[in-house]
């Protein structure tokens, strides 16, 4: 009798717990937070991909190409091909590795899949570029503006001239 | 006796020498100066013991001289520190790539002296692995084709704004101090050029007009502030103000460097907001901040966002 009090407390007490740790947390994956961006930085004339894409067969074989994006050298992810991230099935997307379509104007979605500690620096604020205001509205840049994508190493500049040498005053 | 006799003389000694003096100093004084501007710029107050009216009519008196001088309107703001606000910066040592763009950003927005040279951010180059606090030996002449070069990393290095400025300490006149919200400002009509200032600062950040500035008209900024980058004079000194004419306004936009870094180095925000870019940093990335041993509490941290 003792025991069957017991155990119905300890029930009692366990659907209680439940009950008050259900109520709706937000999952941090599904708040979708915009950032203002600049359009992306596509070659000229080559945005919407479908113009040419359109009825042209996927090949999914990685090959090097002739007829177009000669340009493009995969210095990447060696052994990648295009589909790993561009969207077979509709050329003006990209696609997620779980399936997931993103648009261009949210590719770091697609970056931060492998780059995830740089991705949430990103929204912090930390890595990369932004410009606007401090207190205000921020304009961020998204990653292939500074990271070529298909070679995305940071590229050298030509450095501005150094300040005169007190010798050079005339 | 004595006294009977100079009285006999008509004038004491300690009489005339005074008057002597009076007479004296009056002479330095430039009579020939007639217009009503000069005097009132003569007996300015300091800036902090004048009122809102007061200071706006230095402003237009300034506004009206700039105009004449320039022949372009110049329009001097005087925003006042924005409460709850402690502005704080930081670079990131790990990024920077020493490429300049900061420093010629910085003179773009700022109305520097263009000859005479003046540039109030210093990108220091260091050779890796080495001791590199010596900042004595560091290089900022370099001029390499490409940068980053693969041997060398950089630490560009500009007014610190510290808690516990020591220029201020040397200033005989208060023409500099440290504002609510952090800024070490320069007021150049209180200025008189002594330099000490330049001798206390610990980082080399301030700068020293030997000649008249000189930037052509159409280059000049006209968006400026009294205690910012409005057109200097001779003989004063000035310094980074974390651009307070574009970040004391609410909304304000970022400094002028922050905006001009291609590889993102610069961080700019609020040390008391905790949802800032700079406390980001400070809370998750290694923070140092230059010559932290003097006690001079600056608050601009360099940090290494990249490699733990």
């Amino acid at each position: 009798m003792r025991t069957l009090a017991i155990s119905g407390i300890g029930l009692f007490c366990f659907f209680s717990l439940l009950l008050v740790s259900s109520p709706a947390v937000p999952i941090e994956h599904e708040v979708h937070k915009k950032f203002l961006v600049p359009p992306p930085p596509f070659s000229e004339g080559i945005f919407p991909c479908s113009q040419c894409h359109q009825g042209m067969p996927v090949n999914r074989t990685p090959r090097k190409l002739e007829m177009m994006h000669q340009d493009i050298v995969l210095n990447h992810m060696p052994g990648g091909w295009c589909f790993d991230c561009h969207n077979p099935d509709n050329r003006d997307t990209l696609r997620l590795a779980n399936g997931k379509i993103v648009t261009f104007e949210e590719s770091y979605n697609l970056c931060g899949q492998c780059h995830g500690t740089i991705l949430r620096e990103w929204k912090a604020g930390l890595h990369g570029k932004r410009t606007g205001m401090w207190n205000g509205e921020k304009q961020y840049l998204l990653c292939v503006h500074c990271h070529w994508p298909h070679d995305p190493v940071f590229k050298a500049i030509t450095p501005m001239p150094p300040p005169v040498r007190p010798s050079d005053i005339k | 006796m004595e006294q009977d006799e100079s009285r006999q003389r008509g004038m004491h000694r300690r009489d005339f020498l005074r008057g002597a003096a009076l007479g004296l100093a009056g002479l330095t004084l430039p009579l020939d100066r007639a217009d009503a501007s000069f005097w009132e710029a003569f007996f300015q107050k300091h800036f902090r013991e004048m009122n809102d009216d007061e200071i706006k009519q230095v402003i237009s008196r300034l506004e009206k001289e700039y105009a004449q001088k320039f022949k372009k309107q110049i329009e001097i703001g005087a925003d006042k520190p924005i409460p709850g606000v402690l502005y704080g910066y930081g670079l990131d040592l790990s990024r920077c790539i020493g490429c300049r763009r900061c420093v010629y950003g910085c003179v773009a927005e700022n109305n520097q002296s263009i000859d005479p040279q003046i540039h109030w951010i210093t990108v220091l180059r260091f050779r890796k692995g080495e001791k590199w606090v010596d900042l004595e030996n560091s290089e900022k002449y370099y001029s390499p084709e490409k940068v980053p070069e693969e041997e060398y990393f950089y630490m560009p290095v500009q007014c610190q704004q510290c808690e516990n400025p020591p220029c201020v300490r040397a200033c005989p006149t208060q023409a500099t101090w440290k504002e609510p919200d952090g800024i070490v400002v320069i007021d150049y009509n209180w200025c008189i050029g002594c330099r000490y200032c330049m001798a206390a600062c610990p980082y080399g950040a301030r700068r020293f007009n030997w000649g008249a500035p000189n930037r052509p008209e159409e280059k000049i900024n006209p968006k400026t502030h009294y205690l910012g980058n409005r057109p200097r004079y001779r003989g004063v000194v000035e310094k980074c103000t974390f651009c307070i004419q574009r970040t004391r306004k609410d909304p304000g936009r970022y400094p002028a460097c922050v905006e001009a870094c291609p590889v993102g180095a610069r961080k700019f925000g609020n040390l008391l907001d905790p949802n800032s870019e700079i406390r980001y940093a400070i809370e998750h990335k290694r923070v140092f901040r230059l010559k932290e041993d003097l006690n001079t509490s600056p608050k601009f941290y360099y940090f290494f966002a990249y490699g733990r």
